[in-house]
């Protein structure tokens, strides 16, 4: 299998890059609106335990330099993102059952997962942090609790999202048949909606899990002067070990964080892979067949298949068995009853729920309001300021990455030799999470007297120009040899191809990479703007600067103002420019009919 | 007087329009699945005959009336029945053993016992051997197996299909039939009744004991009728093709009262006559219609529509809608079954390329109301472009979406051809052509000849 399907797979469409899909929604604004203002509610409870419990002072938290001392910190690391993953999974799985079988639910939870996704979860980082460590005195499992709560909100919606786009897709033959043998929703979960949303499920762990290591090392690092929520693990091994300058720990954590990204990639995301082929839905034989020794091993294996034997196969026989009995008995009272199915608590229960939810988040924005009110004008200036300063960079970093991956993607593209060489060294440039780097990346710009201002866009390019090239090698690859050949046969000058047949052919791609990207590079400004290393503090002019500036000085205000803005810039630019640029690529710029 | 398994009383089916308006699919039709025969439900596509077999199974309930299970209501029983899908509906991740043994698992059938009933009627259909394959190892026929497999382990009590055969090559469909015939003849399995949903005309009187055929726009039946040919049936014997050519009279004269069957039993009292209706556009395409009529001069002017379906090797869903077009345009007419060209229609066929599209246009604005109302739209408007959406809604009222849109692309297409309007398919707007000669007969801009306006020189 190509593996420029991790990020493009473009035979099944968008529905694998969840992030970047375009949705049709009913009542868009309003929608937006009732979204907005429960996000603001829950920011705003955040914040106000921070408030509540601000103060206690935390100890310095040591990290020891030594190699010994890095299996257990990788450990911990791992730990962290597997947790996360975990209850992202089981969350994404509900929330996704939940908008696709619910009619009443369904407009507003897609509404509320689409936001939601476009939320840079970094912004968040100071603010949770901070109420997170106010809210459990004993820190360190305050902060535990506070990465993992961000890995988690960083990682679930695209999951969600993809479970829900292949429930809402599966074919009605298959739905048809399931109901005419008379499923249990049990069996149709396990024979029909978990196989055929797999393979969007495997992939979009992927890119969960990859996302989540950027934001885990970003608040593994996390401290101010005085407050520090660092958590002992890679990421707090990498900038401590900046911080000192020791160039041998700073290789040793490198060369780790590099194997344990590859040893994921081929022990876990590899065979995933490979076994999800099994959920293909088009009724062909692949050509191409790649192995892994590790589904190998677990398929093949004779201990496995005994246990089985003895253990899951016999207790899943008894519970079909008692949900088929469930049901006999459930037809044969409607036969004798043929009354309505709902008792009236549970017509109610719902109603009640969301009133309740109502006048919470109406309670929580009034109040949201009157904790911005101090806001004078100069600081809303100054915001905006900033967040005019981000925009600019954000934008700058997505043109110098466009402006060198797309001739060597294309040159990359048009070489499949050279395109299978290039291919496993992106797939690990990616995965390597770019806030890792940033400290070893500050101290030599630093050393050669460069700064921040370099710096953030250094990191932002880092960060997300990956993605932009292997897109634009998959478009590349993908352009039709006719097209190219009528370019060679009709003599076009260079700019002509260009303009007429390769940047029209890489265009869908381009824009799908360009969109992930743009949401990393403003996920990553939190923490490019604003970065201490070796007792100095290290900015530059933007909103994430101010959101940590705010944070060192508890302004809670100004936290909350930031916070939002960047959520609505990011929300914004979404909207107004990526959607549109995508429904292009979508009708115009498609290849088949 | 064998008993009724299933039996529709005034079953219909429409959805309702927020403007009050309501489309509707299915006119209020009563239909019995009898026991011991094979019923096969014919129709074009949008007759709404798959819609008929989802309400008769219980998939799917009805906007109005009732369907009754042994004379219970089908909401309140669990029907033995079992569906076997055109698209075959096999899960791709299962084996063809787990993909049999899923209805079982479904019941509460213990492991052991599901296995040894799998093996068993994958036995009988042939397929000893595969169970550990995976769908995407088999061919289409053998997949279709598989999905006869599934319906029958379950041992139902009547066994719907819906366009079984339709996703297969010609052979192996022929292969299939048969075998179908004789499972259902040696009563190798306890079902009762066979109910087949096709558009096929020849597979129908192949296989049928009973057909009962569906008009579209709304789907009512139009009639219904026993055949008493004997098995094996001859597709070349004389009382095949009459029953066919019958059946071809039947669709290709909507709005009438059906013609007397060629010979043998009575048949059911057909539907009333319908109310006039909003007019819709043919699904086919100007080649389509101008090889027709070709093909109808080659054949001195007039044939049997039955046998030109022959010749082209075309099903219903072909043939009908290119028939249908070219009597909408006054190129043909339909009597008894039999297609004959008109002069305008010879001379269209005759002429070459420029003159074709001329007549074609005045043909088409003369007689096709939706061509006629996006052209004058077209006029009305200062700059000359009006929305595809105006129509869209338009449209909308009186037919389902599938239809709606199925009817603008060939209503842009004949357009087009015509050189009546262009369409911009970025802005998805209607636009004045523009013209590239003249012809000395018409002048700039298409010329809307309103047929109740007084002509004017």
């Amino acid at each position: 299998m190509n593996p420029l399907h991790r990020v493009v797979n473009y035979e099944r469409g968008p529905d694998t890059l969840a992030s970047s899909r375009v949705l049709r929604r009913t009542w868009p604004v309003v929608m937006d609106l009732c979204v907005g203002a429960i996000g603001l509610a829950i920011f705003y409870a955040i914040v106000r335990i921070g408030m509540l419990w601000a103060g206690p002072a935390s100890e310095q938290m040591v990290v020891s330099l030594s190699p010994r001392a890095l299996p257990l910190y990788a450990f911990y690391s791992i730990v962290r993102i597997f947790m996360a993953y975990v209850l992202s999974l089981v969350f994404a799985v509900s929330y996704g059952y939940l908008a696709a079988y619910n009619t009443h639910a369904e407009s507003f939870m897609i509404a509320a997962l689409d936001i939601l996704q476009s939320i840079p979860v970094l912004s968040f980082l100071p603010p949770v942090m901070l109420a997170m460590v106010a809210l459990f005195p004993t820190r360190h499992f305050g902060v535990e609790l506070g990465a993992i709560l961000l890995l988690f909100t960083g990682a679930v919606w695209n999951m969600a999202f993809s479970f829900y786009s292949s429930l809402k897709s599966i074919p009605r033959e298959l739905r048809e048949a399931a109901e005419i043998n008379r499923f249990s929703p049990l069996q149709r979960l396990v024979q029909l909606e978990l196989p055929y949303a797999a393979i969007g499920l495997v992939w979009n762990s992927v890119m969960s899990v990859a996302g989540a290591w950027f934001t885990l090392m970003a608040c593994e690092m996390f401290h101010f002067g005085s407050k520090d929520f660092r958590l002992p693990g890679l990421g707090s091994y990498l900038q401590t070990a900046a911080d000192q300058n020791d160039g041998r720990a700073i290789a040793w954590g490198l060369v780790s964080m590099i194997a344990i990204i590859v040893a994921i990639d081929q022990v876990i995301w590899r065979p995933l892979i490979l076994w999800s082929d099994k959920f293909k839905f088009e009724q062909v034989e692949s050509s191409k067949r790649m192995s892994s020794p590790i589904l190998h091993l677990l398929t093949n294996s004779k201990a496995l298949a005994a246990i089985a034997r003895r253990t899951t196969e016999p207790f899943n026989e008894a519970i079909y068995i008692k949900l088929a009995r469930w049901r006999k008995q459930h037809i044969a009272q409607l036969a004798t009853h043929p009354e309505t199915h709902t008792s009236s608590a549970g017509r109610v229960l719902p109603w009640v729920l969301a009133l309740a939810g109502c006048i919470a988040t109406l309670y929580a924005a009034e109040h949201a309001i009157a904790l911005v009110r101090p806001v004078t004008r100069v600081q809303y200036l100054e915001l905006l300021r900033g967040a005019a300063a981000t925009f600019l960079r954000v934008n700058l970093s997505l043109v110098l990455a466009a402006a060198w991956t797309i001739p060597v993607g294309v040159a990359i593209g048009s070489r499949p030799r050279l395109a299978r060489l290039a291919q496993p060294l992106a797939q690990i440039a990616a995965s390597v999470p770019a806030t890792a780097l940033f400290p070893v990346l500050l101290l030599a710009l630093i050393k050669l007297g460069g700064g921040m201002g370099l710096g953030s866009i250094a990191l932002m390019l880092l960060g997300t120009q990956w993605y932009i090239l292997f897109n634009v090698i998959a478009g590349a690859m993908a352009i039709p040899t006719d097209l190219k050949e009528v370019a060679t046969i009709f003599r076009f000058s260079r700019i002509e191809r260009w303009k007429t047949v390769i940047l029209p052919g890489i265009f869908p791609f381009l824009i799908t990479g360009m969109v992930t990207a743009s949401g990393g590079a403003w996920n990553a400004s939190i923490f490019a703007e604003y970065f201490t290393l070796k007792g100095r503090t290290l900015t530059t002019l933007g909103l994430g600067e101010q959101i940590n500036a705010a944070t060192a000085n508890g302004e809670f205000p100004i936290i909350l103002l930031g916070t939002i803005l960047i959520s609505l810039m990011v929300v914004t630019t979404n909207r107004l420019l990526w959607r549109r640029l995508y429904r292009l690529a979508e009708t115009r710029y498609k290849l088949e009919g | 007087m064998p008993q009724t398994i299933i039996r529709a009383e005034r079953v219909e089916k429409y959805y309702a329009q927020p403007s009050e308006n309501r489309i509707q699919v299915i006119a209020p039709t009563d239909l019995s699945v009898c026991e011991g025969e094979i019923l096969a439900l014919l129709g074009p596509s949008g007759s709404g005959k798959s819609t008929l077999l989802r309400m008769l199974t219980g998939l799917s309930a009805p906007s109005a009336g009732q369907v009754f299970w042994h004379d219970k209501p089908i909401a309140m029983c669990e029907p033995n029945v079992s569906i076997v899908f055109q698209s075959f509906a096999l899960f791709p991740w299962l084996t063809v053993l787990e993909n049999v043994e899923a209805p079982l698992k479904a019941r509460g059938m213990n492991d052991a016992e599901q296995r040894t009933r799998g093996l068993k009627i994958l036995d009988a259909v042939g397929l000893d051997g595969f169970q550990t394959a995976y769908p995407k190892e088999l061919s289409g026929g053998m997949r279709q197996r598989v999905g006869f497999a599934r319906a029958l382990v379950v041992e139902p009590e009547v066994l719907f299909m819906d366009e079984p055969f339709s996703a297969l090559d010609v052979l192996t469909a022929e292969n299939l039939r048969s075998e179908l015939l004789e499972l259902w003849q040696k009563k190798t399995m306890p079902t009762k009744a066979i109910f087949l949903v096709t558009h096929n005309i020849e597979e129908a009187v192949l296989l049928a004991d009973r057909i009962v055929v569906l008009g579209r726009n709304p789907g009512v039946v139009r009639t219904d009728f026993k055949v008493a040919l004997a098995h094996p049936r001859d597709r070349k014997s004389e009382p095949f093709t009459q029953l066919v050519d019958y059946i071809y009279k039947v669709l290709t004269q909507p709005g009438e009262r059906p013609p007397a069957l060629p010979s043998g039993p009575v048949n059911r009292p057909a539907a009333e006559a319908r109310p006039a209706h909003y007019q819709e556009l043919p699904h086919a395409r100007p080649g389509g219609i101008a090889g027709l009529l070709e093909l109808l001069i080659d054949h001195q002017g007039k044939d049997d529509i039955y046998r030109l379906a022959d010749d082209l090797a075309f099903e219903i869903d072909d043939l009908l809608p290119i028939v249908d077009a070219a009597q909408l345009l006054g190129f043909a007419t339909v009597n008894e079954g039999d297609a004959e060209i008109t002069p305008a229609g010879a001379a269209y066929a005759n002429s070459e390329i420029l003159r074709q599209k001329e007549l074609f246009r005045k043909a088409a604005v003369d007689n096709v109301l939706l061509l006629r109302q996006i052209v004058r739209a077209i006029d009305a408007k200062s700059d000359g472009s009006v929305p595809e959406e105006f129509f869209h809604d338009l449209l909308d009222e009186q037919f389902t979406e599938e239809v709606t849109l199925r009817q603008l692309e060939t209503a842009i297409s004949w357009g087009r051809y015509a050189e009546l309007f262009d369409f911009d398919a970025s802005r998805h707007r209607f636009i004045r052509p523009e013209r590239l000669h003249s012809d000395g007969i018409e002048e700039t801009g298409p010329q809307v000849e309103d047929p109740d306006a007084e002509t004017e020189e």
